[in-house]
């Protein structure tokens, strides 16, 4: 079954797409590199190529993990499947 | 796969082997860089390294600038070095420390002479050198003597997810062997920090990595007036996926693998605990991190790619790689070694490691990478501060 989304690790809360773009309401496969598990998931968003998809829902003030590392803070509530990016995440760092 | 146990490098006079045989004109200030270019377009088969700087510099900034310059001249990958400056005591300077390592090099000061007689001297001594460096062979030298740097560029999330961890398992592979490697890019490690600093082989190194992140980062965070958006992560990282310096922090630290560092250079400073992985403080912009890490003696570049990334440098070849298959269909003549597989999971990371060692060892031995087809020669010094 081809692979549409890729997460890091277990502990991850979003996953990277890898295919060109998922579409909205889209039944996705999803691969788990730590230990090589799978999961699935609907999309709420289109979504392109490199950009990530939440596997959970997220409250603002919340941390994204990815490679099981805190990568930011939630800004702006985020619902399961739905894109995560610079307009509802940012930086804790600068 | 078995890894080759050597390959065809030119052996120099102080034991380096280059993976070159570059002839250079190397000028030491922007006003000497006429000069330069001139011999160059004269003596066929000399390329000259014009750049910005090298007038009124002081301090910790005039020491960077001549260790760039010795060390650029000094590089393995260069068989003779012309030196043209506008004064003599910092051309000679430069002259003497380049030969230190016994290769030919010669110097010329402009002052006194002009622009017309300092080209018609220097070219007669380029010319001898060039048709004696023409008849350097390439010759069998063990795996170890590769000094191989690495540093990413136009990342994206592919790069993170695959062709950092590419490189990342050829460190594994290669690191027993014996090679020198290094990485650098001291503010794209800004919230992997702490992880990264774990990674210091000794107590001693892992306190010098904080102590040089901590200082680039209070530079950062004076001198920003923002949030930094756009600049860090880059409109094209944010294009490809990266929301955060943190999530690009964590994908770049991939590509070290398992591996700890012996030791934490200063911008272009050579090695000397031996074979190992090193960290060098340096700039994360592209031809600068790489031109540091040529001038610190490192014979072949590794560069993943996420959006397409297209630097060159004029003595160290960068190899370049990605896993963006968008970036394979619309820029594939700047992709040297294609881990785009990985994505669909039609490649796993151990072949994709391996096919980089192929690709590494290939353009060692002499295969032009894309930047050098394509002519891509930047070399950047970096400034620390204003001049006097």
């Amino acid at each position: 079954m081809a692979t549409d989304i890729i997460i890091h690790d277990q502990k991850d809360n979003v996953g990277v797409v890898v295919i060109e773009k998922i579409t909205s309401k889209q039944d996705c496969n999803c691969w788990i590199m730590e230990n090589d598990s799978s999961t699935n998931i609907q999309s709420m968003d289109e979504i392109p190529l490199g950009h990530k998809i939440a596997m959970i829902d997220l409250k603002e003030g919340d941390t994204i993990l990815k490679y099981g590392h805190d990568i930011g803070k939630v800004v702006k509530s985020i619902k399961k499947g739905e894109h995560v990016h610079v307009h509802n995440v940012k930086t804790k760092k600068w | 796969m078995e890894i080759p146990k050597s390959f065809l490098g030119y052996k120099r006079e102080n034991g380096r082997a280059g993976t070159r045989n570059h002839v250079i004109i190397l000028p030491v200030d922007d006003i000497s860089n006429a000069c330069a270019e001139a011999v160059a377009n004269n003596i066929k088969g000399t390329i000259a390294l014009p750049h910005s700087y090298g007038r009124l510099q002081f301090g910790a900034d005039l020491e960077l600038h001549f260790r760039t310059m010795i060390g650029t001249g000094s590089n393995p990958n260069v068989a003779a070095v012309i030196v043209i400056g506008i004064e003599p005591k910092w051309t000679k300077k430069i002259v003497d420390g380049i030969a230190k390592t016994g290769k030919p090099v010669e110097g010329f000061h402009i002052e006194r002479t002009g622009d017309i007689g300092t080209v018609m001297k220097a070219s007669k001594k380029a010319q001898e050198f060039v048709m004696w460096a023409s008849e350097k062979q390439r010759e069998e030298c063990p795996i170890s003597d590769l000094w191989i740097s690495v540093k990413c560029g136009e990342s994206d999330t592919t790069s993170g997810l695959a062709s950092n961890p590419t490189v990342g398992n050829l460190m594994d592979k290669l690191e027993p062997l014996g090679v020198h490697l290094c990485f650098g890019e001291t503010s794209e490690l800004t919230g992997a920090e702490k992880v990264c600093a774990t990674r210091g082989a000794t107590k001693e190194a892992s306190d010098k990595f904080m102590k040089t992140w901590s200082s680039y980062n209070d530079f950062i965070l004076k001198e920003a007036t923002d949030d930094l958006s756009e600049s860090q992560p880059t409109a094209g990282n944010i294009a490809g996926g990266l929301t955060t310096i943190e999530e690009k922090a964590f994908g770049n630290f991939q590509k070290i693998g398992s591996c700890k560092f012996v030791d934490v250079l200063e911008p272009a400073e050579e090695p000397k605990k031996g074979k190992g992985l090193y960290f060098m403080d340096t700039s994360s912009a592209a031809a600068e991190c790489v031109t540091l890490q040529a001038a610190a003696g490192f014979n072949i570049h590794l560069f993943p790619t996420g959006q397409g990334n297209i630097v060159g440098n004029p003595i160290e070849p960068v190899v370049k790689l990605t896993a963006n298959p968008l970036t394979v269909k619309g820029m594939g003549e700047h992709i040297d070694c294609d881990v785009s597989k990985i994505l669909s999971r039609e490649m796993n990371l151990s072949e994709a490691g391996d096919r980089l060692i192929e690709t590494t060892l290939r353009v060692a031995n002499g295969r032009l990478t894309c930047a050098e087809a394509l002519g891509h020669k930047e070399f950047v010094m970096t400034k620390l501060y204003r001049s006097a």
